[in-house]
């Protein structure tokens, strides 16, 4: 992460810095007619906006990753699962896989074996809002809206989809 | 010739089956009936389902949730479509899966339900889904199972079916949405069916607007009014304006004699024929939660007809049955 910050900025300038970073890519050939696929809930509401923004010709996937967790036998069944739908065939095609906070990595850890088991793309690229701190797998993202540093048990959480908002939860405050 | 008739009664099932259904965090541990399971518990069941049944579009057809258990069907009473879609929903879960079949095994030869069931949890079973010819067994194996096994009751005697209950419900919303504004009508030998039983309760805890039971009088059971159903002795009165048809197949090798003159007269009373079919709602749907007598029950060309989602609701059995057993599997810290 280069020069990492405390606080989010907020979620439209986030959204913006995130839309230039994939452009950028894209303008450099990295992605070739790339399919877009957002995680359940945030990485939805964030993979919309840049749905439309790219004017992306296949329509936008969505994943509830509810079924790959690794956390089911201490949590149980997350309490709401919703379908997952990838509308076009994903077999050798690039990804732009989007997240709203990338933390652990374990959601897109389960991510990326749900995407292995609709076919195997030609590459898988990640994109978040907020990219923080506090990695426990070997997992990084492409293209992030801000990189963070927080304090120590200090949570963002995005709200939305309209209007998209942040929010740093910090229980040493 | 007056006749005094006295309509059978259901076999009395008493204990409080319910409260032994979830761990004593609120979680779902056994699915043995529908009574006691909250309507928010059955949508949830209902909505975890639709993302099961997302799974089987895919071109891999399974996900890792139960990877490293085992689920042992126990099949005390032969059946050949629920066990195979419990099968399936648990190898598409990713668990292993031992099937068996003690119609024909050691139970015959006199060995004790508890010995046996002690015999296979000692091959680290986490789940016993059991299907049994006495109303209650299922019960009876969850009340002396180990903490961390999980039951489902794949139909007991003439007292549940929960899980082909929720496909039911799951294949109505699917096609019906809202269940407020239907008209569901049971048809044929609500007597001997355990189907009819789990269905009626699990309707009723969704609220649908209004459940019909159309049957002969001798195969009601006595005061199935107070379950919150209107009964009908006539076709053409019972089926006007309903939007979900549910034929249940005659239990020909549970019926005492004298119940029915004769098969033919039943299907000429309550088949359903196109003729007959066309009573109902004209966008009604026909189920039948199999295996259907055809010509008994249901007449081939409606049982095959447009209206008919008899096969879709064993494609959606699947997917309910994968999600209940997540959801009883994946409890919230769980008790193992």
């Amino acid at each position: 992460m280069n020069n990492p910050e405390q606080h989010p900025i907020p979620p439209q300038q986030a959204l913006e810095k995130l839309h230039q970073a994939i452009a950028l890519d894209q303008q450099r050939g990295w992605l070739n007619a790339p399919v877009m696929i957002g995680i359940h809930t945030g990485g939805v509401w964030v993979a919309q906006w840049l749905h439309q923004q790219m004017a992306l010709s296949e329509p936008l996937g969505v994943l509830d990753i509810s079924f790959y967790r690794d956390d089911f036998d201490r949590a149980g069944l997350h309490p709401t699962v919703r379908p997952s739908h990838l509308p076009c065939s994903i077999e050798g095609r690039d990804v732009i896989l989007v997240d709203d906070v990338l933390f652990t990595g374990r959601t897109v850890r389960a991510a990326l074996n749900e995407i292995f088991d609709y076919g195997r793309p030609h590459k898988v690229g990640l994109a978040v809002l907020y990219q923080r701190d506090g990695r426990e797998l070997p997992i990084c993202a492409r293209w992030s809206g801000q990189d963070l540093n927080l304090a120590p048990g200090a949570h963002i959480k995005l709200s939305g989809p309209e209007p998209l908002g942040v929010e740093l939860k910090n229980p040493n405050q | 010739m007056a006749v005094n008739f006295v309509r059978p009664k259901i076999p009395k099932f008493t204990p409080d089956p319910w409260a032994i259904q979830f761990d004593q965090h609120g979680n779902l541990k056994h699915l043995l009936t529908i009574e006691g399971i909250s309507p928010q518990w059955i949508t949830r069941i209902l909505d975890t389902a639709e993302g099961f049944v997302s799974v089987t579009d895919r071109e891999v057809k399974k996900v890792p949730l139960l990877r490293g258990r085992t689920v042992v069907n126990l099949c005390f009473e032969s059946s050949t479509r629920t066990r195979t879609t419990f099968e399936l929903a648990a190898k598409r879960l990713s668990a292993d899966v031992l099937n068996i079949n003690l119609a024909t095994s050691a139970t015959k030869k006199g060995e004790s339900l508890l010995d046996t069931l002690r015999n296979i949890q000692a091959m680290q079973a986490d789940m016993f889904v059991v299907r049994h010819e006495q109303s209650g067994a299922p019960h009876f194996i969850a009340q002396h199972v180990e903490p961390h096994v999980s039951v489902i009751n794949a139909g007991d005697g003439w007292h549940a079916h929960p899980t082909q209950a929720l496909l039911d419900a799951f294949t109505v919303r699917r096609h019906k949405g809202d269940f407020a504004p239907l008209r569901i009508a049971i048809v044929g030998d609500v007597l001997h069916s355990r189907v009819a039983r789990s269905q009626i309760h699990v309707f009723n805890s969704l609220n649908v607007g209004e459940l019909r039971v159309i049957a002969p009088r001798t195969l009601i059971p006595q005061d199935i009014e107070h379950m919150g159903v209107r009964v009908f002795h006539d076709m053409r009165a019972g089926l006007r304006d309903v939007d979900v048809i549910i034929m249940l197949r005659l239990q020909r090798e549970r019926m005492d004699a004298g119940l029915l003159p004769s098969e033919e007269e039943f299907y000429r009373l309550y088949g359903l024929t196109e003729e007959k079919l066309a009573w109902a709602k004209p966008d009604a749907i026909v189920m039948h939660p199999g295996p259907a007598n055809r010509g008994v029950e249901i007449e081939s060309r409606v049982a095959d007809g447009p209206q008919s989602v008899i096969l879709e609701q064993v494609s959606n059995g699947i997917g309910v049955r994968m999600a209940a057993m997540s959801l009883c599997m994946g409890r919230k810290g769980g008790e193992s």
